[in-house]
Parts: C-alpha cells; structure tokens; sequence
C-alpha cells in the first residue's frame, strides 16, 4: 500500500536535470567557472606563492611581476595568493548564510504551510518584519553591538535571507497540501513526517535549489561589501577586504581593485545564469505539454491541411429570389490564414474561405470549435493573436480590401465601420477602468466627441441596451456587475459608433440561458435599427434559425456549405452541416424554425 | 477611501513600533559589556560602573527602553556616546542625502524600466532576448562593483564627474547633480533589472488579455491601449517589485554613499557601527525603518488607485 502511493519520480528528476545543464551553453559555462573558483579556494595552500597574512615592506603596491604575478597590496602581501585564500573565507561565509537561510526558511514554510495555525500566522508576520529592513543597515547595527565576526555576520544574514526560502516552501506546500495523492497518503496512514519527506519535500526540491543559486550570490555580494566597508575582521582575508585595500589605494595602484572585484562579479554573474538555466530546464521539461493545450489551432491545422489535400469543394446553394439582395457590403474571397512556426514553416488554419456579407444581412459563421469561424472573423478585423497572419485572399469591405492596408488605416475602420462583439463578457472589460470610462474612450477617440458629450451618449446607450439603472452602471467598475450586464455593456460599446458590420463571436455562450435569448433580443432590435450587417460567429444552429439570413458552414479551417438560411435547414447537403443540424435537433420537439432553442419558453 | 488608508497607516505606525522595539532591546541587551567597551579594557571596575551610570546603562532594559520611547515619540533620539551630539541632528541633517539618491534612483529605475519592459514585451524576438540577458547581468553584479566601475572610470580615467563630494541642491542644482549622477545610476542599474523583469512578465499576460483586443476592435489603437490600459494593470505587480526593491536600495546607498563619499545616512552608520554608538545606530534603525513604512504607504495607496478592487473591498 504504502509503496504503491504516487510518488514523484525524484531521483531520476534530479539526475536528468544536472545531466540537461551540461548540455545547457550558458549553464555548462557557469558550472565550470564555479567549479573553477571552488577547486582554487579548496586547493589554496597548493597554488598559493605566498602566505596571504604575511606583509612584506619591500613589496609595497609592487606591480604584477615575476615574484608576485598580479601583484602586492598595501602591505606587500601577494595578490594572488590572497585571492586564492579569501575564496576559502568568502564561500564559507556564504555559505553558512546559505545554510542558515535553508534550514529555517524550508523548515519554518514546510511547518506553517503543512500544519497552518498559529504557526502559520506567526511565522508569515515575521517573515514579512524581516522584508522590512535592508540586509546592510541590520548587519551594521548587529556589528556595532557583536563586534567584526565574519561568522556572527553571515548567520544573522542567514536569517534575513530566509523568508525567501520560507516563501517559496510555503507557498509549495499550500498548493499541495490538499492534493489528491497527499490526500491518499493520509488515508493510508502514513505519517505527517513521511508525507513530508516523501511527496512535499520532492515538489519544493527544485525550486529551492534555484533559489539557493540566486542566494549563494546575494550572500557573496553583502559580504564583500560589508568587507569592503573596512568593518569585517581583519585577520581573515577576503574578496572584500581586498576590494577595500584596492578602493584605499585607487589612485597609485589602480588594478588592486579589479582581481576581487573580477573574481566577485563573475561568480555572481556564473549563480545567476546558473539558476537561470535550471529553470530553462525544469520549464522546458514541463513546458511541451502546457504549450500543445493553451494552442487550439493545432488541431484545426493539422485536419486543414488534409482537407485541402483532398480538394473538397463547398456546397453552395443558389440564392432565393425573395431574400435578401442588399448591396455587398463584405467579399471576403480565397482567404488564407496562418501561423508562423518557430522552424520556419506556416501553420494553416484557414484555407480558400469566401464569404458575402450584404448591407443589412445577418450572417451566420457556423462550426465546431477549432474550424475557423473564429479566427476568420479575427482577420477581418486584422486582430490576429500573436503570430497569426493572412497568408492570401482578400476581404474587400466596402469596395477597399482590408488585408493589405496598415495598422495605422485599420486603427480608422475598427470600431466606427466594423465592431466587434467578444464571447467573453467579463474578460473583455478592463477591470482597472469604470464602465462608463470604457464606453467613452473610444467614441471620444473614433468621433472626436468632447467629454460631456460622450458622457451623454454613453449613458443613452446603456439605456438602450437595457441597463436598468444606466448612472450606476456607468459608474461601476467591471467587476460590480453580472455577466449579462457585462455582455450588455460590451454590445453597447459595439454599436456606440454606429457600425456598417458587427462581428459578434459566440455572443451568447458564456452567458445563462435566460439571459441569452434577451441578449439576442436585443442584437435583433439593433441589428434592425442601424441596418447593420452582422457576422454571428456561432456553434448553435438554434441561434442561426432564431437570427440568420444566411448561414456559412465551417469545418476545419475550409467552407464546406453556404447559403440562405432556409434552404440549409432544409437542404443540407454536406454530412458534417447535417451532423450539426442532428445534434440540436435530437433533444428538441420538431416545432417549425426552431425559435424556442434559446430557452424563451413559448 | 478612508477607511482603506486609515488600514494602512495603522499597520504601518504598528510595524514601525515593532521594529524599533525589537531593535532597541537587541542593541541594548548587552548592558555593562556596552560601558566596558566604551571605557575601554584597561579602565577599571569603578570607570566602567561609572559610566554605565552616566549612560543609564545601569536601569533595567525595559525603564530604558521606556525612558527612550518617551524621548523619541518627542523627537528626542538621545546622544551620541562619543562626540554628545544629538542623534535627531546627526540623522535629520544627512537623510535628506540619502534620500535624494534612493529616490532618484527610484524614479529613474521606474522609468527606464517601464520603456525596456514595453519595448521587450511588445517586440519580442531578439530584442526581447537580448533585454532579458542583459537584465540577468545587471541583477548578478552587485551594485557597488558597478559603482567601482564608474568611479574608475567616468571620474578617475575620463574626469567627466567629480568622483567624491556632495553639493546639496539647495546650493546649486547642477553641482547636485554633477554629485549625484554616477551613484544614482551605480544604484539604480540592479533595481532596473528587476523591475524590468517583473513589468516584462506581467505586460506579456496582460496583453495576452481579451479586453486588449476588445478595446483595439473598438478603434483605439495599439499604442494607446498598451499605455492607458495594459501598463496599468501591469502596474500592480510592478509597484510590489518596486517595493522591494527600494529597501535594497536603501542598503546599497551605504556602500555607494562610502564610495563616492557623500555625507548620507550610510557615512554615520559606518562610523557608528565601527565605534559602537549605539544610539547613533538606533537612530539610523529608527529613520531607515520610518522611510521604508511612508515609501510602502505610498506604494499601498497606488496599488488602491491602479486596482479599484483593493480599494473597493
């Protein structure tokens, strides 16, 4: 039982992570300058020409030479070898800040994140009274009362770097705490302190040894200059008293400050990219996975490229002579749509689609998630996420074609001749601005409105969007308002400057059934009153029956059927439109053109 | 509103109370070791009981810490052990110093930051690599090796600035700033990579947002909606960095202060500390402690502007 929990597969995490960075340019580099510096301190008495201590009057600030080969300091004692020895006094140093710094802050967070309670509220206060005070002025006032031990120094900063660990542990364990196979653990009777050994201390293990690397640096960096601030202890050499003897002496001999200073800066430098490549490493060795799920077109892509392959021809089906034969207001034709790879290549995800949209129409954009609809309707309004591009076609609205234009022309047509309506209500308002400012930003923008002006305007507009109380709303930030309200809001800005075409993306699918069939309702009466034409981006043929003149039928990037509403309904031709159609029409009485599929009960 | 700042003011005088009485028992606890030390080891027994009661090192820990608190909350810091000086003088007239340095190195770290963070995250690419490389560089070297660096060279090889010495800019504005420059950049150059990773990060999630692309739909254009709208949500996280990072530059200053020999906080504290003047050092405890609880007032308060629901809940 207790062998078969789910552990982490630890040891060979570890093993494959050291054997990742040695193929890691910077990483590798780092490790060998660290293991460098690490192999001179250790072998010091070895390499060292000289005793570090020993002062010698004749070789006063002598300049690098046989004897003393990068020189000696103001005493006389050899450079070199005192650089050697100091990085004996100066890594310890660091490292028992290191050490002190783990041990309390991964014991203090493993504690207060695993049991909670006061522990937890106390230790998360102290840790945050610790933050409070700059490391330097702490040591100072510590050495003013301990006397100059390097030692003393480096443990009290020990405990001033712990809260990073504590953090870090802390907010770990918190998150796995209540995990199912910790969980599963408990049941099957382990105790606290093998839970923690075993399945806590293996998630926190990586980033704690990043963030040792980030510390290590710190530590070598407030020791030197607590060194270099002539307050350590004179009798031990280190990076920073010799930083100090150099600075005394900048003026006659000018490169006593650069050995230290080199040796200091390098090590630091080799810890941080250090750590910075273990991340690389653990985020890569995480990262394919997270990377194929947050990329839908991926799918699309792939059936895109096949279908093209096989040459499929849309159905289209003739107009009917009483529809509607407004004037075109949008042609898009043989559009093309990709995305750019990292090796070079395009990625498709819309293939050859054309589209008519008239003045007046409305026009729905059907398909399952991942066929195009969404992304066709992006790059009319040239609002491609990043990457994304029109890779051919063109999409004349009006009688000017809008792929080629600048983004300067385009910032001019959004929003005062095509609009857009987002799926999303709540994502798509800024939460940090009110309402009320959000709606009058752009039509102060688009319409040169004043102030005043657009306050009146934006207000009327939330009246006719059905805004209960239009003040209140105006006033309130994002987050102080429902959903549907939310969606109301967003329609309202849509049609504020009065659009020639609306494109609306799923406009009702986040929101609850009741509130959906007002939503379209109120899309209607707009849609009516402004004569717009719209692109209703949609996956439910019951709000194509409820909305539609027309209906173009999506599926993996390509049209595969188009026509008047009415004759798709009755007519379908291509499988997958009849696919669509027995989906909705399965679980719902027979009743004419489907008007009660939004939930208005008749 | 009130109600929000008046929160935050408490819980900035509380954290401020604390420090200063962890602080001041910590520095004293050591009693007639302290009056040894000042007297020096071959004073005898009596000197030392002598001067421990001159200094009212003598009294229980508590009644001097009691006798301090009264004394501070008027103003009153006490005197230096060495040369009778009043603390509050010693502190109030060198503060002012050090705080020109931390925040024009603030200000300029906010600034430069802001402009590499949008241009990286905006462009991405080799830009974006080359911003994020170069941070890692400036964030690993510790700030007083890049002080050495300017001192030696814009100061000692090119002779543009003076390398020492301090004009107050009450005296002269350009003399101030021909003081200051080197140290507020060699300050400056770690917090500005650290608030450039931080406003980095955040500006590329904040641009990945729904509402970036809403706005853009609705006319505004690119720019505008990146600095009206995606900065400012950026913002929260930034302003936390920033926080953090001030404290570190309010450790940094006493190194750069001693390299570039300005007459700030960090020059008595090094003094005090090597002489062991306790109430010198209290003195400075207790003004660096006071900066950093009014600086995080301050970045509390633009969190409560930059986010409505801090302020609002």
């Amino acid at each position: 039982m207790i062998d078969t929990s789910p552990a982490l597969p630890a040891p060979a995490a570890k093993a494959s992570l050291f054997r990742r960075l040695l193929t890691h340019p910077t990483g590798a580099a780092s490790l060998l300058v660290l293991l460098l510096v690490a192999a001179a301190a250790l072998l010091a008495p070895l390499l060292a020409t000289h005793d570090p201590g020993q002062a010698n009057l004749q070789a006063v600030l002598a300049k690098a030479g046989p004897e003393h080969w990068l020189g000696a300091d103001s005493a006389g004692r050899d450079v070199y070898s005192r650089l050697l020895f100091s990085g004996q006094f100066s890594l310890a140093g660091a490292l028992l800040a290191l050490g002190v710094a783990m041990v309390l802050g991964v014991a203090g967070g493993l504690i207060a994140g695993y049991y909670g309670g006061w522990f937890d509220s106390t230790s998360s206060w102290l840790t945050g009274l610790l933050m409070a005070l700059p490391g330097m002025v702490v040591l100072l006032a510590a050495r003013a009362v301990l006397g100059p031990s390097m030692w003393l120094s480096m443990m009290i900063f020990g405990i001033m770097l712990s809260p990073a660990y504590f953090r870090l542990v802390y907010a770990s364990v918190t998150a796995v705490r209540n995990e199912l196979y910790v969980d599963a653990a408990r049941v099957s009777g382990l105790s606290d302190a093998r839970i923690i050994g075993r399945h806590i201390l293996t998630v926190v293990r990586a980033p704690v040894i990043i963030q040792s690397a980030m510390i290590l640096g710190i530590a070598i960096a407030i020791q030197a200059g607590l060194e270099f601030l002539g307050l350590g202890d004179l009798n031990i050499p280190t990076w920073g008293s010799m930083l100090n003897d150099g600075f005394v002496n900048l003026y006659k001999a000018p490169t006593l400050v650069l050995w230290p200073a080199l040796v200091i800066g390098l090590v630091c430098v080799a810890l941080t990219l250090l750590a910075n490549a273990m991340r690389d490493e653990l985020e890569q060795s995480r990262g394919p996975v997270k990377r194929r799920k947050a990329n839908p077109a991926d799918a699309a892509a792939v059936a895109a490229e096949a279908a093209t392959r096989r040459g499929e021809a849309a159905v289209v089906h003739p107009e009917e002579p009483s529809g509607t034969g407004g004037e075109v207001l949008l042609k898009v034709t043989d559009l093309g749509v990709g995305y750019d790879q990292p090796d070079g290549s395009v990625k498709h995800v819309v293939n050859q689609v054309d589209l008519t949209v008239r003045r007046g129409e409305v026009h729905g954009l059907v398909g399952e998630s991942g066929s195009g609809k969404t992304q066709t309707a992006f790059s009319i309004l040239r609002l491609l996420p990043q990457g994304g591009r029109i890779t051919g076609g063109s999409i004349v609205f009006d009688g000017k074609d809008l792929a080629p234009l600048s983004e300067k022309e385009m910032t001019r047509i959004r929003g005062k001749r095509i609009a857009y309506i987002p799926q999303e209500p709540m994502s798509n308002l800024d939460s940090a601005f009110t309402i009320g400012s959000q709606l009058m930003e752009p039509m102060r923008v688009c319409l040169g409105l004043s102030k005043a002006e657009a306050r009146h305007r934006a207000l009327a507009l939330l009246a006719k969007v059905g805004i209960p109380n239009p003040e209140r709303t105006f006033n309130a930030y994002p987050h102080q308002i429902s959903g549907g309200m939310a969606q109301r809001v967003l329609i309202a800005g849509a049609v504020s400057c009065e659009p020639d075409l609306l494109i609306a993306d799923e406009p009702t699918t986040a929101l609850d059934v009741t509130v959906q069939a007002e939503v379209l309702d109120l899309l209607r009466e707009l849609q009516a009153e402004l004569n717009m034409g719209v692109i209703l981006v949609t996956h439910n043929f019951g709000v194509v029956a409820d909305l539609c003149d027309r209906v173009t039928v999506m599926q993996t990037g390509r049209v595969v059927e188009t026509g008047p509403v009415r004759a798709i309904f009755e007519d379908a031709r291509h499988p997958y439109t009849r696919q669509l159609l027995g989906a909705i029409l399965e679980d719902t009485a027979p009743r004419g053109p489907l008007l009660s599929l939004n939930g208005v009960s008749p | 509103m009130y109600r929000f700042v008046l929160r935050r003011l408490l819980s900035g005088v509380l954290l401020l109370f604390v420090i200063t009485t962890v602080a001041y028992l910590l520095l004293y606890a050591g009693g007639g070791d302290i009056a040894r030390r000042i007297v020096g080891p071959t004073a005898s027994q009596a000197q030392v009981t002598l001067k421990a009661a001159q200094l009212g090192l003598d009294r229980p820990l508590l009644v001097q810490y009691w006798d301090w608190l009264t004394h501070a909350l008027t103003g009153n810091l006490g005197r230096s052990w060495f040369n009778g000086q009043l603390v509050t003088t010693g502190v109030t007239s060198r503060v002012s110093v050090t705080i020109s340095l931390v925040l024009g190195a603030t200000i300029i770290a906010t600034i430069v930051s802001v402009v590499i963070a949008v241009w990286a995250a905006v462009r991405r690419g080799w830009v974006d690599r080359v911003v994020q490389f170069v941070g890692v560089l400036g964030f690993a070297i510790p700030g007083f090796l890049i002080a050495l660096g300017l001192v030696s060279l814009f100061a000692l090889n090119l002779k543009w600035f003076k390398a020492t010495g301090y004009v107050p800019i009450t005296t002269s504005f350009g003399g101030w700033a021909a003081t200051v420059t080197l140290p507020i950049i060699a300050l400056s150059i770690g917090c500005i990579a650290a608030v450039v990773q931080q406003v980095r990060g955040s500006l590329i999630d904040a641009l990945r947002q729904d509402y970036v692309r809403t706005l853009r739909a609705r006319g505004l254009s690119f720019n505008r909606v990146v600095y009206t709208h995606v900065l400012r949500n950026a913002g929260g996280p930034a302003l936390a960095v920033l926080a953090v990072q001030f404290i570190g530059l309010l450790g940094g200053a006493v190194i750069v202060e001693q390299i570039f020999a300005l007459p700030g906080l960090g020059q008595i504290t090094v003094a005090a500390t090597g002489q062991g003047d306790i109430p010198v050092v209290m003195g400075v405890v207790v003004a660096t402690a006071a900066i950093v609880v009014a600086v995080n007032l301050i970045i509390d308060l633009a969190q409560g502007w930059l986010n409505p629901k801090v302020r609002l809940s």
